[in-house]
């Protein structure tokens, strides 16, 4: 069986991950959750600026769209951690994986300070755990990319107008 | 699709006053950052707008290439509906006035 994530015939999902990875993955959530709650900031990345140059208006943003994006993404994690043991996934509960996976490596790599030229495995890193814990996320997430991208259809000719 | 597309996002609602000044057509800009995978960007951009895989392999290159590009444009309502789901889906996204 191949390690990772792969979609069946019958638009379920098939998860073959080994069981510390998927303790792993359930106990997260509640880090990102206390990391919500302490207001870190390098969660600014969870919710960007509407506007590139008026404070005024992404003030106004941050009041109307700001619960309803922290909601989201709450459910995101709530999901994963309950699904994080499951061998088999609908499309709707895994793309909450990806919702989940995103906000993690969102906070992760700002907490890490990744860039462009980012090398997960740079020696002699202190964090050097914490590097492969997002080199593991991104591995994930791109499973789950991969996996969600094979059942869309392609759109008629004109909606690509 | 999925949980999260269907997340509820409340957008500000603009007043009759507002719409009366601002003719000119909004646009909705995704910027590039060093986190996002690549192949995360196009299915985003696949799912949210319904564009076919190569316009939107074309974007995120773009966005990728040039630090930035235009995803979608209209009024400022569509704007920040476009915005406020890209920001669920953690994409830098940010509107403008053309």
């Amino acid at each position: 069986m191949r390690r990772g994530i792969t979609r069946r015939r019958d638009g379920t999902y098939r998860v073959d991950l080994p069981e510390e990875e998927r303790s792993v993955l359930a106990s997260l959530p509640d880090q990102l959750r206390d990391a919500l709650d302490a207001g870190e900031p390098t969660l600014y990345r969870l919710f960007p600026p509407a506007h590139a140059a008026d404070e005024a208006a992404n003030e106004e943003w941050a009041r109307l769209v700001g619960p309803g994006l922290l909601d989201g993404k709450l459910r995101a994690l709530a999901e994963l951690q309950r699904t994080a043991h499951a061998t088999s996934l609908d499309e709707e509960e895994l793309g909450a994986w990806l919702g989940a996976l995103e906000s993690l490596r969102l906070v992760l790599g700002t907490q890490l300070d990744v860039t462009e030229e980012y090398d997960a495995f740079a020696k002699n890193d202190p964090d050097a755990p914490r590097h492969a814990l997002y080199a593991w996320l991104s591995w994930l997430q791109e499973e789950v990319v991969q996996a969600l991208a094979a059942s869309l259809p392609e759109p008629r000719s004109n909606a690509d107008a | 699709m999925s949980q999260i597309d269907e997340a509820p996002v409340e957008v500000p609602q603009r007043s009759a006053e507002d719409d009366r000044v601002e003719d000119r057509p909004w646009v909705v800009i995704v910027w590039n950052d060093p986190i996002n995978l690549m192949s995360y960007v196009t299915l985003v951009l696949q799912k949210l707008f319904g564009y076919s895989r190569s316009k939107a392999t074309r974007l995120m290159l773009q966005v990728h290439n040039e630090g930035k590009a235009v995803v979608s444009s209209g009024t400022r309502e569509k704007a920040e509906l476009d915005v406020s789901r890209l920001h669920a889906h953690g994409l830098w996204a940010t509107m403008q006035q053309d």
